[in-house]
């Protein structure tokens, strides 16, 4: 086990923890804010995606397929806000779990009848290919460095939105009590369309983004959905700092679980033993995180109390 | 309009008569598609005891159904290669006896169901419903990277397991022992309810404070009936998996845990018989829309949306008169 190995695996675990965290960001304001419960959110992620593939294979700009990936997911959420979910708002969970799993079946069913279904490759820009040198002789991706740090930029840029701006004041109230600032004029309903739209157009920036290291097809939102679900009970659903802290800690509990259980393993019984029973704790190795946060923190790291 | 009890009646004579019929007119793809429509039917029975009655939205009552579908294919598996499943400490055969498989798949889904329960009944709402995901997606990815049974591909069984006396590779057959298990849930379900347990169940979930205020330890009512929910919808997947002859990662998966919400929400939430008219209704909008289209999902989504925006009770809530004993 190297040095370098284990740089590389946690750059890696930090790229799949940027890109939970853009998805987990708009779960979790969606849900502090108004409340619900979004299995849609998955299927922004495709969208996304599939907007950048198709304006990429039309205009061959990376840019600008970024640019259609924000638009076209913020969009497609502030349709279906408009329409439908805004009605489920006071409902109860059960309600909203179907009614967004309605979504999921129509938004992958659409895309399948609009794209086929065959996977779209979306090409890494040329001037994001190749590796680049780390400090220390490390070779890794510029695209997956270029992911993490954009990453971390979405993420401060969130975070002076909510501590710092007039919207981010409006949010944190609508947090707190949205009889109250209903009562003081502040229009509620484009402040859940616009924060609805907002978390949408994360998901569609992870959705582009992670579409160039795989392919782009249906049904490619949901593992990643549930991975966030994941991210957002461990960091306590509501709290954007949770989501933070918990899309590291499963990206690197679940990259590096991968990578080094079997090794370990190895040193106790024969490799391949090791290899099967370590992928298979591996698999497992973030559910059990959580469980074990939770037995410690029932409302997550973040949450608060019940 | 018409009562719920006529309802339920006309439903059962539905899952006697359509078979009889398939039967007389040699239609056995019918028999399997009902065959199908029961044991969805028991797995949603299964579920609408903690999230009907008891007020829990499971979404990862899949973690049972791909349980007990394991249990089968794992059992099977080894009696179809005469490999013994375990020779140390002690010699553990396979075995093709349905009533063996179908008692060790209760078992070990009332097992997972109470390490499930005791984690995830701590919380509520949102987070029981992402935990509960989270649980069976777990279990999922397990069976993903198991590659001694499998792993993605799954395994096949080329033999339906036997019952005694019975030939269960006629579809007939097969047929009316899945709804005879049926029924028996049913009717266990019904006297639950019925129970100062299921009496106390039904009142945790309204008011959880005068329950526990009376000196009832709900946590226990509700991790009791998260067991037994569990134990119901294992049995399905052991039923499923034999009606297929196949089992694989897909039994775990999270659109399987959805389908059987919607199976509830169709019919109607917290109704004896919400779960087996939805599942009907649904294995039947599978076959004719999946008929028409190829993207039949579209439309079952459209119809899942004007189910909940419209209809708070489902499709029993709709015809019958009055409202049954859900809130």
């Amino acid at each position: 086990m190297s040095f370098v190995l284990i740089v590389e695996q946690i750059l890696n675990g930090l790229q799949l923890g940027v890109t939970l965290f853009l998805m987990s960001a708009g779960l979790t304001l969606i849900f502090g804010v108004m409340g619900l419960i979004n299995l849609a959110h998955g299927s922004l992620y495709m969208v996304g995606a599939f907007a950048a593939a198709a304006v990429a294979g039309a205009f061959g700009s990376f840019i600008l397929a970024l640019i259609a990936a924000l638009a076209a997911a913020a969009i497609a959420g502030a349709i279906v806000e408009i329409s439908i979910l805004r009605r489920l708002y006071r409902r109860d969970h059960l309600d909203q779990v179907l009614a967004t799993f309605a979504l999921i079946l129509i938004f992958s069913e659409g895309t399948r009848w609009v794209f086929g279904s065959f996977p779209l490759y979306l090409d890494i820009p040329n001037y994001l290919q190749g590796p680049v040198m780390l400090p220390g002789g490390i070779q890794y991706p510029l695209y997956r460095i270029t992911l993490i740090i954009l990453g971390v930029l979405v993420a401060i840029f969130l975070g002076l939105l909510i501590s710092k701006t007039r919207i981010g004041i409006k949010i944190r109230a609508g947090e707190n009590d949205r009889e109250m600032i209903a009562a003081l004029g502040v229009d509620i309903s484009k402040l859940y369309t616009m924060v609805f739209a907002l978390g949408a157009a994360l998901a569609g920036l992870a959705g582009a983004l992670v579409g160039a290291i795989q392919s782009v097809e249906v049904g490619m939102g949901e593992p990643v959905l549930i991975l966030a679900f994941v991210v957002i009970v461990i960091g306590g659903i509501g709290s954007i700092k949770g989501a933070m802290v918990g899309s590291i800690l499963v990206g690197l509990t679940d990259t590096l679980g991968g990578v080094f259980l079997p090794k370990i393993l190895q040193l106790f019984i024969d490799i391949s033993t090791a290899t099967n029973v370590g992928s298979s704790i591996a698999s497992m190795a973030i559910y059990i995180l959580m469980g074990a946060i939770l037995i410690w923190r029932p409302t997550g790291l973040y949450g608060s109390r019940l | 309009m018409m009562s719920e009890r006529n309802i339920n009646l006309l439903t059962l004579s539905l899952f006697v008569m359509i078979p009889v019929w398939a039967y007389m007119a040699d239609e056995p793809f019918t028999i399997t598609l009902m065959t199908r429509a029961a044991i969805f039917a028991l797995a949603a029975v299964g579920l609408n005891l903690i999230l009907g009655i008891g007020g829990f939205v499971s979404f990862g009552h899949a973690a049972f159904f791909g349980l007990g579908g394991y249990v089968m294919g794992i059992l099977a598996w080894h009696a179809q290669n005469y490999s013994p499943l375990l020779e140390w400490p002690l010699l553990i055969e396979g075995t093709n006896s349905m009533p063996v498989i179908w008692l060790l798949s209760i078992i070990l889904s009332a097992l997972l169901a109470l390490v499930i329960g005791a984690v995830s009944l701590k919380t509520s709402g949102v987070y029981f419903i992402m935990i509960t995901l989270a649980f069976a997606q777990m279990m999922y990815y397990f069976s993903v990277s198991w590659s001694a049974y499998g792993g993605e591909d799954g395994m096949s069984i080329y033999v339906r397991n036997e019952f005694p006396g019975l030939n269960t590779l006629d579809p007939i057959q097969f047929y009316f022992l899945c709804l005879m298990l049926l029924l028996a849930s049913l009717w266990l379900v019904s006297s639950l309810i019925k129970s100062p347990f299921g009496l106390a169940l039904n009142a945790a979930r309204q008011s959880p404070q005068r329950v526990q205020a009376v000196g009832l330890d709900i946590h226990r009512l509700q991790l009791f009936a998260f067991v037994v929910s569990g134990a119901i919808t294992g049995l399905a997947g052991a039923l499923f998996a034999d009606l297929n002859r196949f089992v694989s990662p897909n039994m775990f998966s999270w659109q399987l845990s959805g389908e059987f919400i919607v199976f509830i929400i169709i019919g109607g939430v917290g109704r004896l018989f919400g779960p087996v008219v939805g599942a009907l209704v649904f294995v039947g909008l599978e076959h004719f829309l999946g008929g028409i289209s190829d993207f039949w999902h579209i439309y079952l989504g459209v119809i899942l949306l004007l189910i909940v925006l419209f209809s708070k009770s489902g499709l029993i809530g709709l015809i019958a008169k009055k409202g049954g004993h859900h809130d």
